[in-house]
């Protein structure tokens, strides 16, 4: 027996008790777990139009799975706790109870897995910015294109709220046409000149959107002409730090939603602590009030534990369980040559025993 | 002639009690919901106190929190005092209180209302001191180098982008004033120099606005500087462009902002206020109805419960008329000259001596 533990009626009693109060906190926290997905993915869906694929939408759902999952699994143990003090109602639980360890045990695996995919999806998530972010400010000029007429706005609003600017920094502002060429006067010779000298026909300049511009800076924001010093009064701009956003969305984003994912971290371990605390009381119940009803005195003392033999005895007996079930479909082929013999011999008996009456 | 009686058997009273008793609770609950509307409203007043120029709005949240506080002391006293009604031996503890409580709940109620009128009657003050401190903080934009005044620029890009607006009254407020530091102008240039000799007071004005009034609904990148200017943008048209700049102005924009906050609060508290009153009527019925039970003796009766004894005129008058002579208890009553023996009947009857014997009618002289 693995992890014997002594236990009175009393013992009994007040384990029922606390494990129907563990429980029911248990369910409180799978609420909890659930609401964490819920909000997380809101979160994802908010900023959908800059992400490039939703792998990272994984982690919300599972959350929300195994949250509602936990509810139900947790609502099931403190019906079985309350059963478990009523010799005639405990019985039918015992079949239940091995497949609520099974899902219990699942469900922690789960909850592990969530954490680990929470790091692990880092780099995705990412490369999904990297490339959403991209497309907007490639399509920030294009407030005429249906399907792409919002992205002039979502980028802008993007800037203003994360405090960034471009795709990894500003500059990324200087590659791309941001000037729709319906607001440009083709006849002007500037104008002329800066097209031609592009390679595409593009109208690329040093400058951003004012979406860029930090409301902290003590002079007003300079957005065009950025990298001539010349330009404007007393502005040198490889020192200038605080006129710009200095950070890239995608650094801001990335920053976010980790920071969003790693503070769900503490709340899914202690859900998990919780969720094995109540299956091993669970299972010590069940078999002190087992041990206690197969006792004459159902009220004496009674012995639970976690594994009936040992560790290694008890994974032997699960397998060849295991391989029992998966063999009940076949037929035994030494059984069948055995048979045949026994036929043959049988057949040389009857053929042997009319011969002397004859 | 009560006012409004109702009779009461002892069941109806007990279960009075117990009404006003859970009555009392939420009263409190309600109570601790004013205390934090009124701390909610000082919190946004004091966000944006730089805007705002020095005026006496703080009263309206004061009022709001001690009105909280009291209204959760009053009615957790009114919950106790009800509790213990329902057992009529522990009513005449506080027997004697409850006629005082229930004048000052009473005076207390009109507190509640007169807060929840003060909340809709704050719009004026609140015009006037948001216009002034709009105004002084647009001015001072620029002096982002002078201690006390650094953060204002970031206030003001900070309110322009929060709340969708520009300027006080609209964007041509910025116009008017001279929003770039002189650190940042160069002296040297002929345009610069121009500027700022055509303009009386040597300010740099001109028609732009700082980079905070951008709308980002607009289709087109934002038009900053030369604004009046239609030459100086390819297909622009100053007159008719709407989407470029916020329309707003953010006296508007952060009076509506008060305003509406303002008035759910007050609405909150006239609800509130007439809870108040309701549970203030219960309690008057239970004082008078065990008032009278005691009086007549039998704890299980039935007994009369009502607001007022004689009718509201008869009580105003005795009520007055308590009052002014209050103020004379230690006067001498000065109609009869201050004889006492005047005016008092000769039939009255005369004490003479032990006996009790009249003296007899001393015969007049002949």
């Amino acid at each position: 027996m693995l992890l014997k533990i002594k236990f009175s009626q009393q013992r009994r009693v007040h384990l029922a008790q606390g494990l129907w109060l563990l429980s029911w906190m248990a369910v409180m926290w799978g609420v909890i777990i659930f609401c964490l997905g819920v909000y997380l993915k809101t979160e994802l869906l908010r900023r959908a139009e800059v992400m490039d694929n939703t792998e990272i939408h994984v982690v919300p759902n599972i959350l929300m799975m195994v949250g509602l999952a936990s509810i139900g699994t947790n609502w099931v143990a403190s019906r079985a706790c309350q059963d478990s003090l009523d010799a005639t109602r405990f019985p039918r639980w015992k079949v239940f109870l091995l497949a609520w360890f099974a899902v219990a045990a699942v469900l922690c695996c789960l909850l592990i897995a969530v954490v680990v995919l929470s790091y692990a999806l880092q780099g995705s998530l990412e490369e999904s910015l990297k490339v959403g972010l991209r497309n907007g400010i490639r399509f920030y000029k294009d407030t005429d294109v249906p399907g792409r007429c919002f992205q002039k706005e979502t980028i802008d609003r993007l800037q203003m709220e994360f405090r960034c600017c471009g795709n990894s920094n500003f500059k990324d502002w200087f590659e791309v046409q941001w000037v729709n060429n319906r607001y440009l006067d083709f006849t002007s010779k500037d104008v002329k000149d800066r097209i031609r000298s592009n390679v595409d026909g593009r109208y690329l300049l040093d400058g951003v959107p004012f979406s860029c511009c930090n409301p902290a800076s003590p002079r007003p924001c300079l957005q065009l002409q950025l990298t001539d010093n010349s330009a404007h009064y007393n502005y040198e701009y490889q020192s200038e730090e605080l006129n710009l956003y200095s950070r890239g969305c995608r650094q801001a984003l990335t920053d976010y939603f980790m920071e969003l994912m790693n503070s769900t971290g503490p709340g899914v371990l202690s859900v998990v602590l919780i969720q094995l605390s109540v299956c091993l009381s669970l299972r010590y119940l069940q078999t002190a009030v087992e041990g206690a009803m197969a006792l004459e005195d159902p009220e004496g003392d009674s012995e639970g534990y976690l594994l009936e033999k040992g560790v290694k005895e008890t994974i032997e007996d699960l397998k060849a369980n295991a391989l029992k079930m998966l063999k009940f479909g076949q037929v035994d082929p030494n059984a069948a040559e055995g048979s045949s013999e026994a036929a043959d011999a049988e057949k040389a008996e009857k053929t042997a025993s009319p011969t002397p009456a004859s | 002639m009560a006012v409004l009686r109702l009779r009461f058997t002892k069941t109806k009273r007990d279960k009075l009690a117990q009404v006003l008793w859970i009555l009392n609770w939420i009263s409190v609950v309600t109570g601790v919901i004013l205390f934090s509307l009124g701390l909610f409203l000082k919190v946004e007043i004091n966000k944006r106190g730089e805007l705002m120029a020095e005026r006496d709005i703080q009263y309206v949240p004061n009022m709001l929190i001690a009105v909280g506080i009291i209204a959760c002391a009053i009615n957790f006293l009114g919950g106790k005092i009800c509790y213990d009604c329902v057992d009529t031996t522990k009513f005449l503890r506080w027997k004697l209180i409850m006629l005082p409580y229930i004048i000052c709940t009473f005076f207390f109620t009109f507190c509640v209302l007169v807060g929840a009128l003060m909340c809709y009657s704050m719009h004026g003050e609140l015009e006037e001191s948001l216009n002034l401190g709009l105004a002084e903080a647009i001015r001072f934009y620029k002096d982002t180098d002078t201690p006390g005044r650094c953060f204002l620029k970031r206030t003001v890009d900070m309110l322009h982008i929060e709340f969708q607006c520009c300027g006080n009254n609209g964007y041509k407020d910025w116009f008017q004033i001279q929003w770039i530091s002189n650190r940042y102008l160069d002296m040297s240039k002929k345009e610069v120099a121009d500027r700022l000799r055509s303009n009386v007071e040597g300010k740099y004005l001109i028609d732009g606005v700082p980079f905070s009034c951008c709308n980002i609904n607009s289709p087109r990148p934002c038009i900053q500087q030369q604004i009046t200017n239609n030459s100086a943008h390819f297909n622009y048209e100053h007159q008719t462009e709407e989407l470029n700049l916020w329309m707003k102005g953010c006296r508007q924009a952060l009076l509506e902002y008060y305003t509406h906050i303002m008035q759910s609060i007050g609405l909150t508290v006239l609800i509130t206020w007439l809870f108040e009153l309701s549970v203030l009527t219960g309690v008057r019925y239970l004082q008078t109805s065990l008032e009278n039970v005691l009086r007549q003796g039998d704890l299980d009766s039935e007994s009369d419960g009502w607001l007022l004894e004689n009718s509201f005129m008869e009580t105003a008058r005795t009520n007055l008329n308590i009052i002014k002579s209050l103020g004379k208890s230690n006067q001498i009553d000065t109609a009869n000259n201050g004889d006492p023996n005047i005016n008092v009947p000769s039939t009255s009857k005369a004490h003479y001596g032990p006996d009790n014997v009249p003296p007899n009618e001393i015969p007049e002289a002949s």
